[in-house]
């Protein structure tokens, strides 16, 4: 104890050089370098292909082209010419983009809610009512996310065929009174196909969210005369806001670059969604400025959701 | 049972009926159940049928001609196992697979355990940019390596090679958050006995940490491999041509032509991989931690 009572005598670099001497005596001391050198190869492989991938966008975007309109990327910031990404604004805010952004936007808002209100019920009932047969449920649950998710979207094209099984049954039950044409470009299957393809990234930060309220705050609104819907109301609710917010943002996110389910249901320019636009960059040459500019403004569009989410994760690993 | 609710409803008085069945809150919650339920079967029965249609006997995909195993093995051009396109794309998927593993579970387990004793604002720092390539969507990370192999880190080529950067660069992710977590649950207490006992730093790590991480390493090496099968966006992004395409991109390209059940056993295949070497991973999960406490084996490899 006397030796709390000394320490504010020592300064803070003298203690540290105790505790290294003390350590190292231990045979436990680490020089400084050591950690850090851990982490060095997988720094290192993310400077080069993940920070440098995005600058060279910046510099396609921002560069020039060759007589053949391949991309000629400039590198040095004070060359850069902001030519191309204004051309793309002018088009997103006013242009032919426009549609495409607002469509983007309403069919990831759809979904994106459709998705909620599909899997917070079932995140609830795991949670909440799963008892001993969680793992299973969990299992059943985690299972899409093993099964490709083109194989996924595959299985329902060939569903919603004109002669396909959902048009069988519609009809079947007086629901049609003749198949419809679910491939033939509609707004519908491809939010229902975004809906099929991401619900599972929802359900599951929800369930943990879920999982962590303690019973005993729910059993405390009861016994405070609360009616069930009330306390899940005023306390489950609430106490799953950021639960809400993680699943929503962690199926927006690869909406927002979706071109995929686009393609696989529906492959029609009424449809079209941001990731067509960038897809369509990628197979035609000539296009790359264009390209990197449109990968600009989806990431510039995403970067706060996304530093959210990060830090939410981190905020729950550390919780746990 | 300690719950005490609301002054007890009126005497029975009304007959039963489902608004008061609805009302009781004591029932069982048979609505979420059933919703549940559907759920499921909504989200796995599609697949299923796609599943039955690859042993479809004529060319359609969408209805039942009977049952043959023409498009697996018996059709002379077409079929998964004897095409010599859909064979090389088989080939080429467990390639990428096998390699994104052997290089993204060393480097993100290496990160993993570094970033567990390294603080400070560059270790956030550095924690938050391979975290990123996790929520990045893919397509964005798929055109900026490939207009970064184009036109500035030229010397790597398109193709398996290309394709395997891409794919470790996002699956480096996977494989720190499997094995911070385990990292965190262990703690540094044994570690620490260790060294009382005489070890030295790095014998420590090696003799104590790395067989205590060995069940999160086998699930990080199985997620990673199953998700490199499985990924058709980066691939395609930073393949050279139809030669150097998984069977992913393949299934891609052609579900949008004419495909025939040949894709629906390709897509199966790519199942049944993926399945079994998350099995495999489980086993190896539960094989490692053996002896330790079970309760919820299952539920922790599922959190990952």
């Amino acid at each position: 104890m006397s030796d709390t009572e000394t320490r504010p005598t020592r300064s803070r670099r003298e203690e540290r050089r105790l505790a290294r001497q003390y350590a190292r005596q231990q045979g436990a001391w680490y020089p400084r370098w050591f950690w850090p050198s851990f982490a060095a190869p997988a720094i290192l492989w993310m400077v080069v292909f993940f920070a440098a991938s995005f600058y060279v966008i910046l510099s396609v975007a921002f560069g020039t082209e060759d007589f053949f309109r391949n991309p000629l990327p400039v590198f040095q910031p004070w060359w850069w010419d902001f030519g191309t990404l204004t051309e793309q604004l002018h088009k997103i805010f006013g242009g032919v983009y426009q549609t495409v952004y607002l469509r983007t936007f309403a069919y990831v808002a759809i979904a994106s809610v459709l998705c909620l209100l599909i899997g917070y019920p079932i995140a609830y009932f795991v949670a909440r009512y799963g008892g001993r047969r969680k793992a299973l449920f969990l299992v059943l649950l985690i299972m899409p996310f093993w099964i490709s998710y083109l194989m996924r979207m595959f299985a329902w094209s060939s569903l919603l065929e004109v002669d396909g099984y959902v048009n069988d049954l519609l009809t079947f039950l007086n629901v049609l009174s003749k198949p419809y044409g679910w491939l033939e470009g509609k707004g519908i299957t491809v939010v229902l196909g975004l809906v099929y393809g991401y619900v599972p990234y929802l359900i599951l930060p929800l369930y943990g969210q879920l999982d962590r309220i303690d019973t005993s705050l729910l059993e405390a609104g009861r016994d405070l005369g609360a009616s069930p819907a009330r306390t899940f109301w005023r306390v489950t609710l609430p106490l799953s806001k950021p639960g809400i917010l993680a699943g929503l943002i962690i199926v927006t996110l690869p909406m927002f670059g979706d071109y995929y389910t686009n393609n696989l249901l529906s492959q029609s320019p009424r449809t079209t969604m941001i990731g067509n636009l960038i897809d369509f960059t990628y197979a035609n040459t000539g296009l790359a400025a264009q390209g990197a500019s449109l990968v600009l403004t989806v990431a510039v569009l995403l970067i706060v959701p996304m530093v959210w989410y990060l830090r939410y994760t981190a905020k729950a690993a550390e919780a746990k | 049972m300690s719950t005490v609710a609301r002054p007890a409803a009126p005497p029975a008085a009304r007959p039963w009926g489902p608004i008061r069945w609805f009302k009781n809150p004591w029932r069982k919650p048979r609505v979420l159940e059933s919703i549940t339920w559907l759920y499921l079967a909504w989200s796995i029965l599609p697949v299923t049928i796609a599943i039955a249609f690859s042993f479809n006997a004529g060319r359609s995909r969408s209805s039942w001609q009977g049952f043959s195993l023409r498009w697996w093995t018996q059709d002379p051009f077409d079929a998964l196992f004897r095409s010599p396109i859909l064979r090389a794309a088989i080939f080429q998927s467990f390639r990428l697979a096998v390699l994104t593993t052997l290089v993204a579970v060393p480097i993100g387990a290496l990160f993993a355990i570094g970033l567990d004793r390294w603080r400070g604002r560059p270790a956030t720092a550095a924690n938050f940019s391979v975290l990123m390539a996790f929520v990045v969507p893919e397509i964005i990370l798929g055109l900026a390596l490939f207009l970064s192999f184009r036109n500035l880190i030229k010397f790597i080529p398109l193709g398996t090679v290309g394709q395997v950067i891409g794919l470790v660069t996002w699956q480096i992710s996977y494989a720190v958050i499997i094995v911070r977590a385990r990292m965190l649950s262990i703690g540094r207490d044994y570690e620490e006995a260790a060294m009382d006992l005489g070890a030295s730093p790095t014998g420590a790590i090696r003799r104590v940490l790395l067989p205590l991480l060995t069940p999160a390493l086998f699930a990080s090496a199985a997620i990673v491999f199953a998700d490199s099968i499985d990924d058709f966006v980066t691939v395609r992004y930073l393949s050279a041509g139809a030669s150097s395409e998984p069977l992913s991109v393949k299934i891609y390209n052609s579900a949008r032509a004419s495909p025939t059940p040949a894709v629906n056993a390709a897509a199966t295949f790519m199942l049944v991989s993926t399945f079994t070497v998350i099995a495999l991973g489980f086993l190896a999960y539960r094989f490692a931690t053996r002896g330790q406490r079970r309760e919820g084996a299952v539920k922790e490899f599922v959190a990952y």
